[in-house]
């Protein structure tokens, strides 16, 4: 770590449990300056709980939360140098918006003067400049989180931690948001600790992911990388949509040369997967499953010399949405989709010729779901 | 005529459906006129009673309008009938229910508000249990405590003075504003608290600045609740005061029950009405608050 400058937060062996119930176990991460980290999960999960205890709103069981170095285990929401924005954006009702942005700063004893050329910072910063008078009630959705942006802005702190704050958007005005939200992040160099169950918002803004399930951090790292080297079962459907297909595969290594047997069909079909970087040794007859992402199960041209296997097979559902159809194929007792060009003619019943490109698959251990 | 299949068939001629629907208005309008009367016509007799002379009271039916209308008798019942050997009307035991209502409608619904608000978002150990045992404590009767409530007022050295009942119709209040507050208070979501403990704000300035604001409808419900408990009481009242700090509850009782001779109706009359008249002014003042504040809680705004 020498010539490195102190992570702004640091997490080491959080645990936390509500009487027998374990909601955190041993959380473990540590963020630069500037960095956007994107906690997603399925509800549950724990990344609300472990944003709370970064706050300070809720106590850990046991491990340390460090802002800047500090160790926080002993010190209150307000003076942890945080500001955080909620899903309900928590707005008080009884006040304007100016007063809402500057109340923080008036409880720290901040002048007027303060007050005033900070509010009017932050409120060009987010186009409110107008509302500045109006009550909470008085604004529609996306004002209201405006506000609640403004408010966390307002007292420039070392940390933002935002909980699920587009949740209550509506679709059109969620994307704005999330485009608001990260040139803040760029303009201001903030460092970001950011909530959600989405995983598009959580690819689209982060440049880091955890990945939480059942009270761990399942995966952490780049959206990119953990988009296409998910480490279980678990990260890879998750993360992406449509959902990553898991086809049953066993594992043959005859003759020096790494096979897959897949049941494709009704037959049995291998094909080689010399390419594919496995962590560890393989056994012979393994039980695995194969992980395909939709953006590799495509139409097949007729030329041979396309990578993967060619297959006919039967749509059972077609899904438009313009620049792409989704479609869901027939493939021995279950479904795998896939994405396939506007301008190929599927009819639901009429097989269709279909590529798979396994050269991305993940390959996961059948038993254990993690990554091989 | 297309449409038509659209509309809900009718199932009669109109001209007969509308005579029904006339009818049943008229049922239930002549329903509520008699529910209006029944409740009405004590208050209604009481009133001309007031205003009579007492040989017409003795001469003319109950029912009947006064025929000279006089207030003497609600002069008498304000500052010089007996109530026992003390005559001077009700006035200073008027006064000394005012001396009581006021200081304990305020405390018990300021502690009922703090109560309501440590209960509901600051969610301490024991809280549910706390919570469980104030709603216990509305449901406790009044007789029970008695002698226990006068020891205590005794060691605390409050027997028989007004400060005493105001500590006992605080205590006994607290059950009642504490449960309004709270219920009242689980409606405004947990984040307003969590935002405002970020932005530094502690215990009584979340509470002073954001929780108080929100409160005028249920702080209506509870004035008006406490108001009309506390003028009320004539139990405590009785129990715990003596001569002087007696409130007006049972000054009435005394004047009534007191009478030596010949019963002055339309004095005991005027009494009552004046003993009364602040909770319906209080009511009639703040009703619509009261309704809708009752209604707060279920319906969220």
């Amino acid at each position: 770590m020498t010539g490195q400058r102190d992570p702004i937060l640091k997490i080491e062996g959080l645990t936390k449990s509500f009487h027998d119930v374990h909601v955190l176990m041993d959380i473990n991460l540590s963020i630069e300056e500037g960095a956007f980290l994107v906690l997603v999960g399925p509800s549950g999960c724990g990344k609300s709980t472990l944003l709370n205890c970064v706050a300070g709103l809720e106590a850990q069981t046991s491990g340390r939360i460090l802002i800047g170095g500090r160790d926080m285990t002993r010190v209150a929401p307000k003076d942890r140098d945080i500001a955080m924005v909620f899903q309900s954006y928590a707005l008080y009702p009884n006040m304007s918006v100016a007063r809402n942005i500057t109340f923080g700063m008036k409880v720290r004893g901040a002048t007027r003067a303060q007050q005033k050329s900070a509010l009017e910072k932050v409120a060009g910063m987010l186009k409110i400049d107008h509302l500045l008078d109006r009550r909470p009630a008085q604004l529609s959705g996306g004002q209201r989180q405006r506000v609640a942006m403004g408010r966390a802005l307002v007292r420039q702190p070392k940390l933002f931690l935002l909980d699920e704050p587009l949740s209550n958007l509506d679709a059109k005005l969620r994307v704005e948001m999330r485009a608001e939200i990260k040139r803040l992040h760029r303009a201001l160099g903030a460092t970001i600790v950011y909530v959600t169950h989405d995983q598009t918002e959580a690819m689209s803004l982060a440049t880091e992911v955890a990945v939480m399930e059942g009270g761990v951090i399942a995966q952490l790292g780049p959206p990119q990388q953990v988009y296409d080297y998910p480490v279980n079962t678990f990260v890879a459907g998750f993360i992406g949509s449509p959902a990553m297909n898991f086809v049953d595969g066993r594992i043959r290594t005859d003759g020096g040369v790494v096979r897959i047997a897949v049941a494709l069909d009704g037959a049995v079909q291998e094909f080689r997967a010399d390419h594919y970087p496995f962590a560890d040794g393989i056994e012979d007859g393994a039980e695995v499953v194969l992980g395909i992402r939709p953006e590799y199960v495509t139409g097949a041209g007729h030329s041979a010399d396309e990578p993967g296997v060619a297959l006919d097979l039967i749509p059972t559902l077609v899904e438009t949405n313009g620049f792409d159809q989704h479609v869901n194929l027939a493939l021995g007792d279950s479904d795998i989709s896939g994405r396939f060009s506007p301008r190929e003619q599927i009819r639901i019943g009429t097989p269709v010729r279909t590529r798979i490109d396994l050269s991305q698959m993940s390959v996961f251990d059948r038993r254990t779901r993690r990554r091989l | 005529m297309t449409d038509a299949t659209l509309k809900i068939a009718p199932t009669g001629p109109p001209a007969r459906r509308r005579i029904a629907r006339a009818v049943l208005r008229g049922l239930l309008y002549l329903l509520l006129v008699l529910f209006v009367a029944y409740y009405i016509l004590p208050l209604f007799v009481m009133a001309i009673t007031s205003l009579k002379s007492l040989d017409e009271i003795r001469a003319g039916s109950l029912m009947s309008l006064p025929q000279s209308v006089s207030l003497i008798s609600w002069a008498t019942a304000w500052s010089s009938a007996c109530a026992g050997i003390q005559c001077e009307g009700l006035q200073p035991f008027f006064w000394n229910s005012v001396k009581m209502v006021v200081p304990a409608v305020f405390l018990s619904t300021f502690l009922g508000a703090v109560n309501g608000y440590a209960l509901s978002h600051w969610r301490f150990r024991g809280a549910n249990l706390i919570f469980a045992l104030m709603l216990f404590g509305c449901f406790i009767p009044f007789q029970v405590v008695l002698l226990p409530m006068a020891r205590t007022l005794g060691l605390l050295g409050l027997a028989g003075s007004l400060s005493g009942l105001v500590l006992v119709h605080v205590i006994y209040g607290l059950g009642f504003t504490t449960l309004f507050f709270r219920n009242y208070y689980v409606t405004i979501p947990l984040e307003l608290v969590k935002a405002a403990k970020i932005d530094g704000a502690g215990f009584f300035t979340i509470f002073f600045r954001i929780f108080l604001p929100l409160s005028p409808p249920i702080i209506v419900v509870t004035v008006i609740w406490q108001f009309t408990q506390i003028w009320n009481d004539f139990l405590f009242g009785v129990s715990f005061s003596q001569a002087g700090t007696q409130p007006v509850t049972v000054a009435l009782n005394n004047i009534v029950n007191s009478t030596t001779g010949v019963k002055e109706y339309n004095v005991d009359m005027a009494a009552a009405i004046i003993a009364g008249l602040p909770t319906l002014i209080v009511y009639v003042l703040a009703g619509k608050y009261f309704i809708r504040g009752l209604t707060a809680g279920s319906v969220k705004g």
